[in-house]
């Protein structure tokens, strides 16, 4: 369990969050959500729609692509957003592979953080650039 | 499976129930979460101990809401029978009874002056149906301590109270989210809780800082407006409105009015801002008692706010005594139980949770919005499908399973009825689905209610073979809306019908649209 002291604490050492002051991470623990799951339990859903954001605290989970392992995610690595961005369901299933805690923000507030927000955007944004460029290695 | 031994009483001359023993489960607290609790193990013929602190049924109910009226309504007049099933969705406070006394006893309690029944009213609505149902309960018996003890079969709880020593295999604990949360913001000690809070008029003419701009903070200010000089709310993120996000998250309607005085410059300021400090005027020189510091979210400068009072309307936590202790995790601000769909502690097999702490199983939380555990209108639906669950668990004989076979070419009007009538699907919109079992070798079948998050993963008490799930759903965007899940081979597919302006659920297109999906599943 986490207080809005420890959690500000907790994601001011993410890179997601590297460029926000005190005041507006604040301001974020307030609007997120403390989530935990144990081993094993489904956190998305690959095809169910009204999904969301999340961010790992602590923990691990397993990226799931029709009962196929793909990737593990891991404390700071965030999954959710390319869904919610989409207005599609998830494309995968995301199971905790360890006990997983959780920062959940839910779908259709994420426009509005990111929009008021521009340098965690830009984040984000560097993230994805990063995934589609190893993507694209992947494949070349 | 009847009271197996007890020990250890208070004495013969003790006329109260369940003395310290052993029993199958026992249930700890009296407020609406334990009650249904122990009504519908009773209807599923689990015997059990129920035990409370209090001295009389009602739980939280039996103080607060602090200004005296409740958040959640009940109609008198409805468009339904009150002694349908289907009257309960207009009728968010009284406790599901099968007996005809014991059903819709709220409305028949108020005076009139508001749909939302009065403290008093929804106290005397509990202590009604535990009388009319006969519900037993060992009040002023104060649990103390929990510890798991070993035992040839695997061992059991131990639930250590005022009046001895209980044993079980299993506990359920409704004992409310009910215990005062206080942030570690320097100064907190000058602040008065939302549970400290005096009478109204003993803040006439003073100005008042509240922390918090959920309901409690509002609730407050609401009952303050004839009375405070000035009303400062604040928090880091801006209040949400239900009437804005078209669910119950947010601030309740009609708790708004601080708000519109804010808006309107009429002495109430609602603040998004972090409160550095809370520190006693003389140490800064200002002739206040209070001096509270706070910083805009928006990265404004500083501010010194001079108060006479500072309210802490922050919120509670769960009382869990040595629960974590024992293994029980928990999260979040308010410390609830991590729980599987049914309830259980997802670390301590065979501890429950019924009630308002119910809400530490989330479910899938579709759209961002919560199922209504937190409330009566949730919690009693959950309780009583925990209880089938529990039944199921010990191997106790279930006389009120609804397994009934449906008749060929029933599906679709079944489907129907459950959209028109069910009100777990209504309360608990994309929580509670009512699944219909799809063997080929046995027809479909009635499972009754499960968790939508438990079906969607195989694990709900109907199986993980071919079935289909009804539900109820919200997006956010004011639409109410069934949903059909199939489950084929293992895999789950959902399929949306379209919302009706009017909320009917028995129109051309939904009978269309439902045919459609029964023949896609080659059900047709």
């Amino acid at each position: 369990m986490a207080t809005r002291d420890e959690i500000v604490d907790q994601i001011a050492g993410f890179a997601l969050f590297a460029d926000l002051t005190t005041p507006q991470l604040e301001r974020i623990a307030h609007m997120f959500e403390e989530e935990v799951f144990p081993e094993g339990a489904r956190v998305l859903r690959q095809g169910l729609s009204g999904s969301a954001f999340y961010i790992i605290l602590d923990g691990e989970a397993e990226v799931v692509i029709d009962g196929t392992q793909r990737a593990t995610l891991a404390r700071g690595d965030f999954f959710g957003e390319v869904s919610i961005l989409l207005g599609e369901a998830p494309g995968a299933d995301i199971v905790a592979s360890r006990p997983l805690r959780t920062l959940v923000l839910a779908g259709p507030a994420v426009k509005g953080v990111l929009v008021d927000n521009p340098p965690l955007m830009f984040r984000m944004l560097q993230a994805q650039a990063r995934r589609l460029r190893n993507a694209n290695r992947w494949r070349s | 499976m009847a009271e197996l031994s007890q020990a250890g009483g208070t004495g013969a001359a003790d006329p109260r129930p369940f003395p310290p023993g052993e029993y199958p489960v026992v249930v700890v607290g009296s407020g609406a979460g334990a009650i249904q609790a122990s009504y519908s193990l009773g209807r599923h013929g689990v015997p059990h101990a129920v035990v409370s602190a209090d001295p009389a049924p009602g739980g939280m109910f039996r103080r607060w809401p602090f200004f005296q009226r409740l958040l959640s309504w009940t109609k008198p007049y409805a468009p339904v029978e009150r002694d349908s099933p289907a009257y309960e969705r207009y009728d968010w406070n009284s406790l599901l009874g099968e007996g005809p006394d014991e059903r819709a006893i709220m409305p028949d309690l108020m005076d009139g002056s508001s749909y939302f029944p009065s403290r008093p009213e929804m106290e005397l609505n509990l202590a009604t149906f535990v009388e009319r149902s006969g519900l037993r309960i060992r009040h002023d018996c104060r649990w103390t301590a929990t510890r798991h003890e070993d035992g040839p079969d695997g061992g059991r709880f131990v639930l250590e109270t005022t009046d001895g020593e209980y044993r079980a295999n299993v506990l359920v604990f409704a004992v409310g989210v009910a215990e005062p949360y206080a942030p570690s913001t320097p100064g907190i000690e000058l602040a008065a809780h939302y549970a400290d809070t005096r009478p109204a008029e003993t803040y006439a003419g003073k100005r008042v800082f509240i922390m918090g701009k959920q309901n409690s903070g509002f609730e407050l200010a609401t009952g303050l407006l004839p009375w405070a000089r000035r009303i400062v709310l604040c928090s880091p993120s801006p209040a949400k409105l239900s009437v804005n996000t078209k669910s119950l998250v947010g601030v309740r309607a009609r708790y708004v009015q601080p708000f519109e005085d804010h808006v309107l410059g009429g002495g109430v300021a609602v603040l998004d801002a972090s409160i550095g400090a809370i520190v006693r005027g003389a140490e800064t020189g200002s002739d206040a008692p209070f001096v509270v510091t706070v910083r805009p979210s928006d990265g404004g400068e500083e501010m010194p706010i001079e108060v006479d009072e500072v309210i802490s309307a922050t919120g509670f936590v769960t009382p869990l005594l040595d629960l974590p202790t024992l293994g029980v995790a928990t999260f979040g601000q308010a410390k609830l139980p991590a729980q599987t769909p049914y309830w259980e502690s997802a670390s301590v097999p065979g501890i429950y949770f019924a009630g308002t702490i119910g809400q530490g199983s989330a479910g899938l939380k579709k759209h961002g919005l919560p199922a209504n555990s937190g409330a009566v209108h949730g919690a009693r639906y959950n309780a009583r499908v925990l209880a089938g669950h529990i039944a199921r668990t010990l191997g106790s004989a279930d006389p009120v399973a609804e397994r009934a076979l449906l008749p060929a070419g029933g599906l679709a009007e079944t489907i129907l009825r459950e959209l028109a009538t069910a009100p777990e699907l209504w309360h608990q919109r994309a929580y509670l689905a009512k699944v219909i079992s799809l063997d080929p070798d046995v027809g479909p079948r009635e499972e009754g209610v499960v968790p939508l998050a438990a079906f969607v993963d195989g694990m709900g008490d109907d199986g993980d073979g071919n079935a289909l799930a009804i539900t109820l759903e919200a997006d956010g965007s004011g639409a109410i809306y069934p949903v059909l899940y199939l489950r084929r081979g293992g895999k789950v597919e959902e399929r949306p019908i379209e919302p009706d302006a009017l909320l009917r659920f028995d129109t051309p297109a939904t009978r269309a649209r439902i045919a459609s999906i029964l023949s896609e599943a080659g059900l047709g």
